[in-house]
């Protein structure tokens, strides 16, 4: 539940934001993080920007989400490699 | 990071814990206190990836799981009435009270909303003048400042038929619960990422001051996870107890001024019920006296009658959540007790540490595998 996603921040509009969410524009309020501006990439929280983070981040989350989505990425690489090591007897 | 990158990244930390694991001689328990984390835990397959002194294992981190029965009655109680319109949540819906649901009071009927937003609500609120409209407000530190924040924008708005059903959470407590339980051993815990950026790593530190457990708090990614335990192992071996921001993208020692000021304004902390655990005391949150008359339960009280939670015997949520037992060693889990047919919370929710376990094979699963 307690998962923030990132987006970037396309409009501010007093307390209102517009943000760009993996691909999705919507609102949400910026209450709770008036100091970011537009362009920025912030993390999403229950409809809430909650805290700014850098554009890699972001990308990073994002690629985390869609791996925790069901797109195979990475991890399946990772137990690949700890299964080769112990092949490989590097334990 | 690169693919290649995190592959020798992965493997390098997975030799280390190994080896760290190995120079330290005896078992070790970390947990998770995140929903967000028990289900990257599974999906990364980390468990496989570790030696077997390392034992991995789910406390108390899914707000919706630890939400208690008569919470839940109240809530099914409020949604009964005609002039109520209840918003939440989605996955509070399947949460079993003493003996409903609230989707089976929206089946008979009662108006129940899914929100994304508790903002949401206010939309709700307007264009229901002549209702009552209550959001189910849970959830830990993450959560409750978008509740306090949505309270003072209804106030702003001059809305007067907006309410909060409040059961937020407070994390630092329950681990100071988990310390202080005889039944419960934990040698080092990760430390959710999210609560964290609201809360700041600072709160967390009694747990290693007066308890010598270190903590590290991280992200959610299978490498961060791994940084994390790498960590963990690290202070075991060096005999320290610190704890750690390996989430430093994000989260801060103080965490956010504006989100811990807005949630201050509206609520103070008071005790509060865990599912399985009992009261703790400053757990939990209740609107100050300023804001009453947006506590439903205050500005209108509902008697819920005690119910009879005859249907949940044998269900073992209550030492599962505490990291005592894991989920196949309750005699329902996968029987009786399925996500499609859940009888205790844990089974619930996405995030429940049962319906990780049953989702993802009991733990021996291993993503691509």
């Amino acid at each position: 539940m307690c998962l923030a996603v990132p987006a970037q921040v396309l409009e501010i509009e007093g307390a209102i934001g517009r943000v760009s969410l993996s691909g999705v524009t919507r609102e949400i309020s910026m209450m709770l993080l008036p100091e970011a501006k537009v362009g920025d990439f912030v993390l999403v929280h229950a409809g809430f920007a909650m805290q700014l983070v850098s554009e890699k981040e972001a990308e990073e989350t994002d690629a985390l989400l869609a791996e925790m989505n069901g797109a195979p990425r990475t991890v399946g690489d990772l137990s690949g490699t700890v299964s080769a090591m112990e092949a490989a007897g590097a334990r | 990071m690169t693919r290649p990158e995190e592959r020798e990244l992965a493997s390098r930390l997975v030799a280390e814990i190994r080896r760290m694991a190995a120079e330290y001689g005896r078992p070790l328990r970390f947990m998770e206190v995140c929903g967000t984390h028990t289900v990257s835990i599974f999906r990364a397959g980390i468990r496989p990836m570790l030696p077997e002194s390392v034992a991995l294992v789910s406390g108390p981190g899914c707000p919706v799981c630890v939400t208690p029965d008569d919470y839940m009655d109240k809530a099914i109680a409020y949604a009964g009435r005609d002039d109520v319109i209840l918003t939440t949540f989605g996955d509070m819906l399947k949460v079993p009270g003493s003996s409903s649901s609230l989707a089976e009071a929206k089946a008979a009927g009662a108006d129940i909303r899914i929100v994304y937003s508790p903002m949401d609500s206010i939309a709700v609120a307007q264009a229901n003048p002549e209702k009552k409209v209550v959001f189910l407000a849970v959830g830990f530190e993450t959560t409750a400042p978008t509740a306090a924040a949505t309270v003072l924008a209804a106030k702003q708005a001059g809305l007067t038929n907006l309410y909060m059903l409040s059961a937020h959470k407070l994390v630092p407590p329950a681990l100071r619960a988990l310390l202080t339980d005889p039944d419960v051993q934990v040698d080092g815990f990760l430390l959710p990422g999210h609560v964290s950026v609201v809360t700041g790593t600072e709160v967390f530190s009694f747990v290693a001051e007066e308890y010598q457990v270190p903590g590290v708090v991280t992200g959610f990614s299978a490498i961060q996870i791994l940084r994390a335990i790498y960590r963990l192992l690290q202070m075991k071996c060096a005999g320290e107890a610190r704890i750690v921001n390996e989430y430093e993208s994000v989260v801060t020692a103080e965490g956010s001024p504006v989100a811990l000021r807005t949630l201050g304004e509206v609520y103070e902390s008071a005790d509060a019920a865990w599912r399985g655990i009992g009261v703790i005391p400053k757990s939990g949150l209740r609107m100050r006296e300023a804001y009453a008359s947006y506590d439903i339960e205050r500005a209108v009280p509902i008697d819920v009658p005690e119910g009879i939670p005859a249907a949940k015997k044998g269900c073992r949520c209550g030492e599962v959540l505490r990291g005592i037992i894991e989920p196949p060693s309750c005699p329902l889990f996968g029987k009786a007790c399925v996500p499609t047919h859940a009888v205790g919370p844990c089974m619930v929710s996405v995030e429940g540490v049962c319906a990780a376990w049953h989702k993802y094979g009991q733990g021996r699963f291993s993503y691509g595998g």
